[in-house]
């Protein structure tokens, strides 16, 4: 995948990490959106993700996804899957978890552990990796491809 | 009534027979038979969601294992949620459809109603009303249990749930993913006193959990570290007890606020020996009694399943020949059934 477009941001805690996450729901707008989330366990992906739904209107809990794989959201008229592909042992499971099933264009798709899906998941069109910085807050890199994500990467 | 049993919401394929007179008649679970021949060979690991293969060799099983011909049965129970949807939907068509065939009734169970009630297979069960904690890899809740179909959810995990928090702390300290058990056995080794965790969301009044931050704290915690085997035991300790402890003082609060004197510890996380001891004390302080379904009945199984179905189906309810699953279905929303 080429990127096109690249910007990188720091967060020095986990609000910002949430702000973040609501910042990326308003640069969305209606359109749908692949979204791969990249970084280690505990450098704030499913802490991003809260702050995006929250944004767009989710008023209930945001459970990780790691044991059920999934977890749907219908938020108004817009379908949002968080996926957590971490347990995945090889990406043909998402064939029998029935992934075409979620794969709406105008969906939003947010998927953590994407290499664990790699070659049955729709290419990204924001890639955003989440790092531990020094001082113990984390940095964020968000990388654009394709018109989509492109629009989105410069409205934030 | 002799009732079939069927799970899938998850990873774990399970199907059972329970008869309301007699008890568990037989009970079988994906990994603990010997299916091999039946595959013509090693089952593949990618096949571990792939409930349509292993249901039916299952199915022959159980009925082999309970003596009883294939369709000798009087109802069918099957988890309709929640859950991954692609999973459940494999139990639901399979479940539905042997009833249509064998002309009996069929029932869509939540798979919670089944953890809640799995105690009552064991030997001495607990008399209603009872506390339920729920603690698995993907549930964490305190549930108010005054009947079947009788549940208000006390409390339950903003972020991560308790076992989903063991196994990512694992991996944080270098063991195999899913870890929790491992780490039990590392704390074994380590110093209580030498670091001092937090017990999030004790500080305020309320019964739910959070315990994504103490995945995070341990990590803070193991920057700051050599890592060596001493340090890593030592972290893995101070976690185990704060979740120990974190789950004691919900489940005080919990017994307190509904004036039981049972609480029934379910889902896997419920095998672990410090929160067992730990919630068997808190029990025996308050003057009454914690129980614990045998491990094979805290995770996931079909007898759970075909234990709730009859005790609906005995009391009458059935459901038209829609098949149902539901990836979401609160646990608040569901009715005892009319004669229970």
């Amino acid at each position: 995948m080429t990127y096109t477009g690249s910007c990188h941001c720091e967060l020095p805690d986990a609000a910002a990490t949430e702000a973040l996450g609501a910042r990326l729901a308003g640069a969305c707008g209606d359109d749908g959106l692949v979204v791969y989330l990249h970084g280690e366990l505990g450098s704030g992906k499913t802490t991003l993700v809260r702050g995006l739904l929250h944004a767009l209107g989710h008023a209930g809990r945001v459970r990780s996804p790691t044991y059920t794989l999934v977890e749907p959201y219908e938020l108004g008229a817009r379908s949002v899957y968080h996926f957590d592909l971490y347990r995945l042992a090889d990406p043909e499971e998402l064939e029998f978890m029935g992934i075409r099933d979620f794969l709406d264009p105008a969906a939003l798709l947010l998927v953590e552990w994407p290499e664990k899906g790699a070659g049955w998941l729709p290419p990204a069109e924001l890639d955003l990796s989440l790092a531990y910085a020094d001082g113990g807050g984390r940095s964020a890199r968000l990388a654009a491809a394709g018109a989509r994500g492109e629009a989105v990467l410069a409205r934030l | 009534m002799i009732v079939l049993g069927i799970e899938t919401s998850c990873d774990e394929t399970g199907v059972a027979l329970y008869a309301h007179d007699r008890g568990l008649l037989a009970h079988v679970l994906y990994s603990q038979v010997a299916l091999h021949a039946e595959y013509g060979g090693v089952v593949p690991e990618l096949a571990s969601r792939d409930h349509v293969r292993k249901a039916v060799p299952l199915l022959r099983e159980v009925f082999r294992a309970a003596g009883l011909a294939s369709g000798a049965v009087d109802g069918v129970a099957y988890t309709a949620g929640p859950g991954l949807v692609g999973a459940l939907m494999v139990g639901a068509a399979l479940g539905r459809s042997l009833a249509w065939a064998w002309g009996v009734p069929a029932l869509g169970v939540h798979h919670l109603e089944g953890h809640l009630l799995a105690p009552l297979l064991e030997p001495e069960p607990p008399a209603f009303p009872f506390v339920a904690l729920l603690v698995s890899g993907g549930h964490t809740l305190l549930v108010d249990v005054a009947g079947v179909g009788r549940y208000r959810v006390l409390g339950e995990s903003v972020d991560d749930a308790v076992g989903e928090a063991f196994d990512k702390t694992a991996k944080l300290l270098g063991l195999p993913y899913p870890g929790g058990p491992e780490l039990a056995r590392l704390a074994e080794h380590g110093d209580p006193a030498r670091f001092s965790f937090p017990r999030p969301m004790t500080d305020r009044p309320g019964l739910d959990f959070s315990f994504s931050g103490l995945k995070t704290f341990a990590l803070n915690t193991l920057h700051g570290l050599a890592g060596s085997a001493q340090d890593r035991a030592d972290v893995a300790r101070a976690f185990e007890d704060a979740v120990v402890d974190t789950l004691a003082i919900k489940c005080r609060r919990a017994v307190k606020a509904t004036g039981t004197r049972r609480l029934v510890v379910a889902g896997g996380v419920g095998a672990n020996r410090r929160l067992r001891v730990r919630l068997t004390e808190l029990m025996q302080e308050l003057g009454g009694g914690a129980y614990y379904p045998r491990p094979a009945f805290c995770t996931d199984n079909g007898a759970m399943i075909a234990l709730a179905g009859c005790l609906r189906l005995t009391a009458g309810q059935a459901e038209d020949l829609a098949i149902r699953a539901t990836a979401r279905w609160p646990l608040d929303g569901l009715e005892a059934p009319a004669a229970g």
